[in-house]
């Protein structure tokens, strides 16, 4: 009980501090991941818009392994990404496993799938509201994705978000393929598993609670907007 | 004038889970006053002014304007029984038709304002559009449906669910409309209103037409038993 207590008064100290490492680790965490979720959101969105909006053979089998891909167990992901980035794999020339590249890379793989499915249900249920009137008005395609992308703004920055809730507490993929290398590949996960594992309580309790900081504003910003969308409904 | 009028609907039959749901049927819908399409509930007026419209496509026949069908549509516009609504501003709904139309953003403002002005909705253009009443929200699809200056509106029982006062007033801006060059089609159940508005009536029962006569001559008269009990107010089936 007393290491925890003392742990959890050098943590404090830590985060008050300013603590080089501790911010450095942070840093890396937030770079790695809004990386990931950026690129995720950028390929996602589009993708759930596209689900929504085309008619097409097998739209059911791609929805249905959408979401067997949002299960994927990421240390299967980091395994694949792995072997792929190992130097005798076929990416192995760009030497980039062990990198924050890497680990972006893997992410993405895991953040995708969620936020695509994610805004594809939303976008799905504004689409079926405004089908008839936007075939009456003769939209292109295109426009049908704008308009609806536009309009469920909300639905889809908390998709977004949720993308991001994955990716910040994520470690089985990111310590396989960054290695957690100090100064380089260390991130909030990595490193809280391995301060633990040395008995060093509070560097990992301090990290412990900055993560769990980052996940708590994450959770109430999509519950804010989620009130808010819902005050928008009809 | 309208340029594509007239629509001639030959051999039009829609067919939804195995049941013929209108038709077969021929129809000329020729560039002259408002064409009312009465009939019960479930007697096919949604679908038929949907196949006008080229928005349900037809299991069989074909529904032609004079001009090309890209063409043609750039020139109607269509009111839904259920007013479907942007999740946006009374304004940016009105502003949506001119701005897929290519119009930039502040010419596409002041013809909105100026609709919504048209429709009595000035004081609510930055409103949602989720929070108006039932007839502001009818008023609003109508004014988004009358920005484009369509040649033909379809109107699909737009005042279905809307009272006195509120019917009043779209029939208004519909006789505006209408004296502004628009030929109206409209699909009711509602006597009084087909009365106010139709030139012609299309009376159709169980996916038939059962009549299509001018309105005098439907009203005065009908020549079928099935169009004397419906204007009797009887259940017709
Ligand atoms: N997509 C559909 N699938 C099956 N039946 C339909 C479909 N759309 C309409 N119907 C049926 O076709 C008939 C005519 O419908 P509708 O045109 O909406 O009639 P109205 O507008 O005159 O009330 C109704 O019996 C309705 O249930
Ligand atoms: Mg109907």
């Amino acid at each position: 009980m007393e290491d925890i207590w003392s742990g959890i008064a050098a943590a404090f100290g830590l985060i008050v501090t300013l603590d080089r490492d501790l911010i450095d680790i942070t840093l890396r965490s937030l770079q790695v991941t809004l990386t990931a979720v950026a690129i995720g959101a950028a390929l996602g969105i589009p993708l759930g818009a596209w689900l929504a909006v085309s008619r097409f053979r097998f739209r059911r089998v791609t929805i249905a392994v959408l979401n067997a891909l949002m299960g994927l167990p990421p240390v299967v992901v980091g395994l694949v990404v792995y072997i792929l980035l190992s130097r005798s794999g076929p990416f192995g020339v760009f030497g980039l496993l062990f990198t924050p590249t890497a680990m972006i890379i893997a992410q993405v793989i895991i953040v995708t799938p969620l936020v695509a499915s994610i805004s594809h249900q939303a976008l799905r249920e504004i689409w079926a509201d405004y089908h008839d009137l936007l075939i009456s008005l003769n939209t292109t395609k295109w426009q049908r994705i704008r308009t609806i992308t536009w309009d469920a703004r909300r639905a889809l920055l908390t998709a977004t978000l949720a993308g991001f809730g994955r990716a910040i507490g994520e470690i089985g993929a990111i310590m396989i393929v960054g290695g957690n290398i100090d100064q380089v590949t260390r991130v909030l996960t990595t490193a809280i598993a391995l301060e633990t594992s040395k008995g060093n309580f509070a560097l990992a309790l301090g990290l412990g609670f900055i993560l769990i900081g980052l996940a708590f504003l994450v959770n109430l910003a999509m519950h804010w907007l989620s009130r808010t969308e819902q005050r928008g409904r009809w | 004038m309208s340029t594509i009028l007239p629509l001639r609907l030959a051999g039009i039959e829609v067919r939804r889970a195995g049941r013929t749901i209108l038709g077969p049927l021929d129809l000329d819908v020729e560039d002259s006053g408002p064409l009312v399409v009465l009939g019960p509930n479930g007697a096919g007026k949604s679908t038929l002014l949907r196949v006008c419209h080229g928005i349900t496509h037809p299991t069989k026949g074909k529904a032609d304007w004079v001009v090309p069908r890209a063409e043609a549509n750039l020139a109607q516009a269509f009111v839904f029984q259920t007013p479907i609504l942007l999740r946006r501003s009374a304004l940016e709904n009105v502003m949506y038709p001119l701005s897929l139309r290519g119009e930039g953003k502040k010419a596409a403002r002041a013809t909105a304002q100026k609709m919504l002005d048209d429709v009595g909705l000035a004081d609510l253009a930055t409103v949602r559009a989720s929070v108006l009443s039932g007839g502001e929200k009818q008023k609003l699809a109508l004014a988004r449906a009358l920005v484009t200056r369509p040649e033909v509106l379809f109107l699909d029982e737009p005042t279905a669910s809307l009272d006195g006062r509120s019917t009043r007033e779209i029939e208004t801006i519909l006789a505006g409309a209408q004296s502004g060059g628009t030929k109206l089609m409209m699909a009711t159940h509602d006597l009084g209103q087909a009365r106010r508005i139709a030139a012609h009536v299309v009376f159709l029962l169980n996916g038939q037409i059962i009549e299509t006569r001018s309105a005098k001559e439907f009203f005065e008269g009908p020549s079928t038993a099935a169009a004397q009990a419906f204007l009797k107010g009887d259940i017709v089936e």
